[in-house]
């Protein structure tokens, strides 16, 4: 391979180090008028009324609109494929404002005006009355109170978007296998574990605020400029908000600040369009500031399981069983399919001889929408599937890292349509283990006493690359032979920030054996113009789109030689044929001796502007792909814990990643560290908080949720465990999200180690350790 | 309120601008003179992306009054560029090689913080770099290759200076000697070259 496994450097990173790449906000035309959101101050209920005379009055206010002049129509914000099913249609339960408030900070109007001043002067004196409701933040709570108002009645006759179970076989049930055990074992053999898990409402916190701004063009097309994951999925979504034909409306996706799954939902870009409709196509822009995205857009959801694990006492692990609360919020948005996947991890991560069961309710609660986070409930599922573990080993006196290797999944695991084609976990850890030096350290923090305390501990993952065979996995590709044998790559797919753009020209680059620098990927996606693709999430870009580039980059060649073989003039062409033909380094060369035939360059001047067999070389495909593939990895943290300040300091800490060929290494190492500083994140001091009894938030800004800054950030190990993957285009396997999973649980087993005490609660704040470590004596 | 004519110095000119006294820097900046390399994140001085060399230092032009920046010197990423032969700053070129650019929202705050850093001409270590630049946010790198990209960046000038300096050793076996990184940075910046007279 000529172009995979190159460290190239960014295509977009002069424009990004020169400022001159341009996001939403800084092509939005001067005289765009500005909107801002209402949003309600009670956390259930119902608007009664709303008086908007005052509002209207501000000079500047071009319109106030309220949730009684938003179309009656009810749409899915998440984004995923849409289905043809009605069955497997997400859940339709948003307006673009809304009468029955759901959470506190829910959308009830919004103002549009010719400058912010204006804005925040109209809605500071809109009326509102409301109709309040009782208040449950919390999924437990909300099924608690059996006369709890339901939610979305349209939908469900409870609270409970889904409630699933995950067995081994349909009749598993945890207490007989329990049974079984203790008759084959004896009870004095077996090692057993039952506790409570509890993991943070995350904000995704990307630098660029969601943003869009929308008009009507001079087609009556209504467009959308947005700061999306997924412009294809955002036309559909916008269009079913409007109601109106999915074609009339087109979405541009500029370069993008950060998204993280956050923008892998519909998130203000319906109500956006409909305002600039409202205002007669005028352009209007919508920007949501940071204390309200913090709460009106999505959040990762806060899961509370109860969790228990049954083993020997020579360190076989029999079964388990995860019965888990999601918090889902006011709105459906991904509905039961992160806590699904979050089931499926725990389920699949073990084996589980005599059985498991993995159970989940996805609750309509009153509080923000939890959707997509990178992850996709992933870092929950190692939360409870990986500090179980830790206690086992804990209780049990096992060496972690052994009874990992013991009873970990194999290269057999098979499970809902995905398995290991590669299987490289079990490397990882030996890797990971010996760079950390594992059981030396173990050893020697054995039995500390004092303020500081150092500990060791691990986590590991498992993960899907995309989403199939669960829903569609489908991408297109464009490729288009310029006049000097340069090519544009055009593809629905999106860079967000992870390299995407960089990958995919290489891929192209090996595919048809154009140079990268010769390869122009197509940087904002526009429904109008770059074929059809599902978008940025579930690390499966570089498997999906990147087989779609692979086979059409075969096309391609395929047709620049059958051109080659057309120029008569070309004395090293004659006799040739087209298996004799390949393309390399931008000329057509003889397959086996690589001499080189015709340059491209000369070829594809020759195809646009003869008179005798003029063709403009281009390529198009669709690719859809049926086969899933998991990655794995793991993560060592050596930990020093200030006991008396409840201070954990990461001394140390390696990342070790099976994900298949690194198309560019330099790019997957940048994803693992961005990975592992918002794990550490969760783990150590990220925790969005609401009043349980209001729903009112109280931390919704940078300054009061903590995401790590640079000082809290240790210098990050990475290495990888590089398989070729037979199902990924050149080897790869998912990447994009794998790295945000095992940090924080590695770190949390570390403080086990350190101090004896299993955290069950993330994230772990010097306020939790301290008020433990005091309820136990240690200080 | 009536707008008020002031002058101010951005990136090595004057320029005139009406501006609302209550006006912050980061609005008349990316609002009047189109420099929209400053990003908003917060708006109440907790991200960075907003910042902006004032006299050499950087500020979050988010919270600060344009009409405090009267008489001093503004700089801005859009500056860093030589007018008269196009070239970048070694900050900039070391963000390239480094990989320290992800969604890039927070780079052009990063880059300018970073110019602070290495115009200071000392020889920060790691921990220092850090601590210097933990006013700017980022979700995307972890700061890992931002901070060897500023190491990077202040090898150069120590180089310069005739003070000895070394960067820490790479976390992953998987990174390039640095050589090959220069090498492709050259192509990097070929490719931004459309001038035939210039080599």
């Amino acid at each position: 391979m000529d172009y995979i496994g190159k460290s190239n450097l960014r295509v977009d990173a002069y424009a990004k180090v020169t400022g001159s790449a341009k996001y939403t906000a800084d092509l939005a035309p001067r005289d765009c008028l500005i909107a801002k959101v209402l949003h309600s101050t009670i956390a259930n209920g119902e608007v009664i009324s709303m008086d908007v005379t005052e509002a209207r009055k501000v000079p500047g206010v071009v319109g106030v609109f309220t949730c009684f002049d938003v179309p009656d129509v009810e749409f899915p914000t998440a984004g995923h494929p849409w289905s043809t099913d009605e069955k497997h249609q997400d859940i339709a339960d948003k307006k673009l404002l809304n009468k029955r408030v759901r959470f506190y900070g829910d959308d009830i109007a919004a103002v549009v005006a010719v400058d912010n001043v204006a804005c925040d002067k109209a809605l500071k004196l809109i009326k509102v009355e409301y109709k309040e409701y009782p208040v449950h933040t919390d999924a437990r709570s909300m099924l608690n109170d059996k006369d709890a108002p339901i939610l979305h009645p349209n939908w469900r006759k409870d609270n409970v978007i889904a409630h699933t179970s995950f067995k081994s076989s349909d009749d598993f049930n945890y207490d007989e296998a329990k049974k079984k055990a203790i008759a084959e074992y004896g009870e004095e053999n077996l090692i057993e574990v039952v506790k409570n898990v509890k993991t943070p409402r995350i904000s995704h916190c990307h630098i660029e605020l969601p943003i869009s701004y929308a008009y009507v063009d001079t087609n009556g097309k209504v467009t959308v400029v947005a700061s999306t994951q997924l412009p294809h999925i955002c036309r559909r979504v916008v269009a079913q908000a409007l109601n109106i034909p999915w074609g009339k409306v087109r979405v541009i996706k500029p370069y993008i600040g950060g998204g993280f799954g956050n923008k892998q939902d519909m998130l203000y870009e319906p109500l956006n369009a409909w305002l600039s409709v409202k205002c007669g196509g005028k352009p209007v822009m919508l920007e949501i500031p940071r204390e309200e995205t913090m709460v009106g857009t999505r959040t990762r959801h806060p899961m509370d399981g109860d969790v228990r694990g049954l083993a020997t006492k020579d360190g076989k692990l029999l079964c388990r069983e995860l019965v888990n609360y999601s918090t889902n919020g006011g709105y459906a948005a991904h509905g039961h399919s992160i806590t699904a996947k979050c089931a499926g991890i725990f389920q699949n991560l073990y084996k589980n001889p005599l059985g498991v069961n993995s159970e989940a309710y996805t609750v309509w609660t009153n509080a923000p929408t939890s959707a997509a986070m990178r992850a996709y409930g992933v870092p929950q599922a190692v939360s409870f599937a990986e500090t179980l573990t830790d206690d086992i080993c804990e209780k049990g006196g096992f060496d972690p890292l052994k009874f990992r290797m013991d009873n970990l999944c194999d290269e057999n695991l098979k499970a809902g349509g995905v398995e290991f084609y590669t299987y490289g976990l079990k490397k990882c850890l030996e890797i990971g283990s010996k760079k950390i030096d594992w059981e030396k350290k173990r050893e020697e923090y054995k039995n500390q006493t004092g303020p500081i305390r150092r500990g060791i501990g691990m986590c590991c993952f498992i993960y899907q690359t995309a989403v199939a065979p669960i829903a569609l996995e489908t991408a297109s590709v464009r490729m288009i032979l310029n006049q000097d044998g340069s090519m544009q790559l055009s593809i629905g797919a999106t860079e967000i920030g992870q390299g995407a753009d960089t990958v995919f020209t290489q891929i192209a680059a090996e595919s048809t054996g154009i140079s990268p620098d010769k390869v122009f990927v197509m940087s904002s996606q526009d429904t109008d113009i770059t074929p059809f693709d599902t978008g940025a999430y579930g690390s499966r870009q570089t498997y999906v789109t990147g087989n779609a580039i692979k086979e059409c980059g075969v096309i391609l060649k395929k047709k620049i030689c059958e051109y080659a073989l057309t120029m008569e003039d070309e004395e090293k062409l004659k006799g040739k044929k087209l298996e004799d033909l390949d393309v390399f380094d931008n000329y057509v060369v003889d397959i086996k001796s690589k001499e080189k035939l015709v340059s491209l360059e000369k070829l594809s001047t020759t195809a646009f502007y003869s008179f005798t067999n003029n063709q403009h070389i281009t390529a198009e495909k669709t690719t859809d792909i049926h086969t899933n593939t998991f990655a794995s990895g793991c993560t060592f943290a050596d930990i020093e814990v200030d006991m008396p300040l409840g201070i954990i300091n990461v001394k140390d800490i390696i990342s070790v990643h099976d994900s298949g060929t690194l198309i560019n290494p330099a790019l997957a190492t940048a994803q693992v560290h961005g990975g592992m500083s918002m794990s550490l994140g969760y783990g150590m001091s990220e925790e969005f908080i609401l009043d349980p009894k209001t729903g009112k938030p109280y931390n919704n800004n940078l300054l009061d949720y903590k995401i790590p800054t640079a000082m809290d950030s240790p210098d990050f190990k990475v290495e990888f465990v590089v398989m070729k993957d037979p199902t990924g285009g050149y080897g790869n396997k998912a990447l994009g999200e794998p790295p945000t999973v095992a940090p924080a649980v590695a770190i949390r087993n570390a403080v086990l180690n350190a101090t004896g005490i299993g955290f069950n609660e993330f994230p772990l704040t010097a306020q939790r350790l301290v008020h433990e470590f005091k309820e136990k004596g240690m200080i | 309120m009536s707008k008020k004519i002031i002058t101010l110095h951005v990136n090595g000119k004057d320029q005139e601008v009406a501006v609302d006294e209550r006006e912050s820097l980061y609005e008349t900046l990316r609002n009047e003179l189109r420099l929209t390399s400053i990003k908003k994140g917060c708006e109440v001085g907790e991200c960075g992306a907003c910042s902006v060399l004032l006299n050499g230092k950087c500020v979050d032009s988010c919270i600060y009054l344009t009409i405090w920046a009267v008489g001093k010197d503004i700089v801005t990423v859009e500056g860093l560029k030589d007018e008269t032969n196009g070239d970048i700053t070694d900050v900039q070129k070391e963000f390239i090689k480094q990989a320290a650019v992800q969604c890039g929202f927070c780079t052009p705050g990063f880059i300018l913080k970073a110019v602070e850093i290495v115009g200071a001409n000392k020889p920060y270590t790691r921990d220092e770099i850090k601590e210097l630049i933990t006013g700017n946010l980022c979700r995307c790198t972890g700061y890992m290759n931002i901070v060897t990209a500023i190491e990077h960046a202040i090898k150069h000038n120590m180089d310069k200076l005739g003070i000895p300096y070394e960067v820490q050793p790479s976390t992953t076996s998987f990174d390039l000697p640095d050589e090959e990184k220069e090498k492709m940075l050259k192509d990097v910046l070929e490719m931004q070259n459309n001038d035939v007279t210039k080599s």
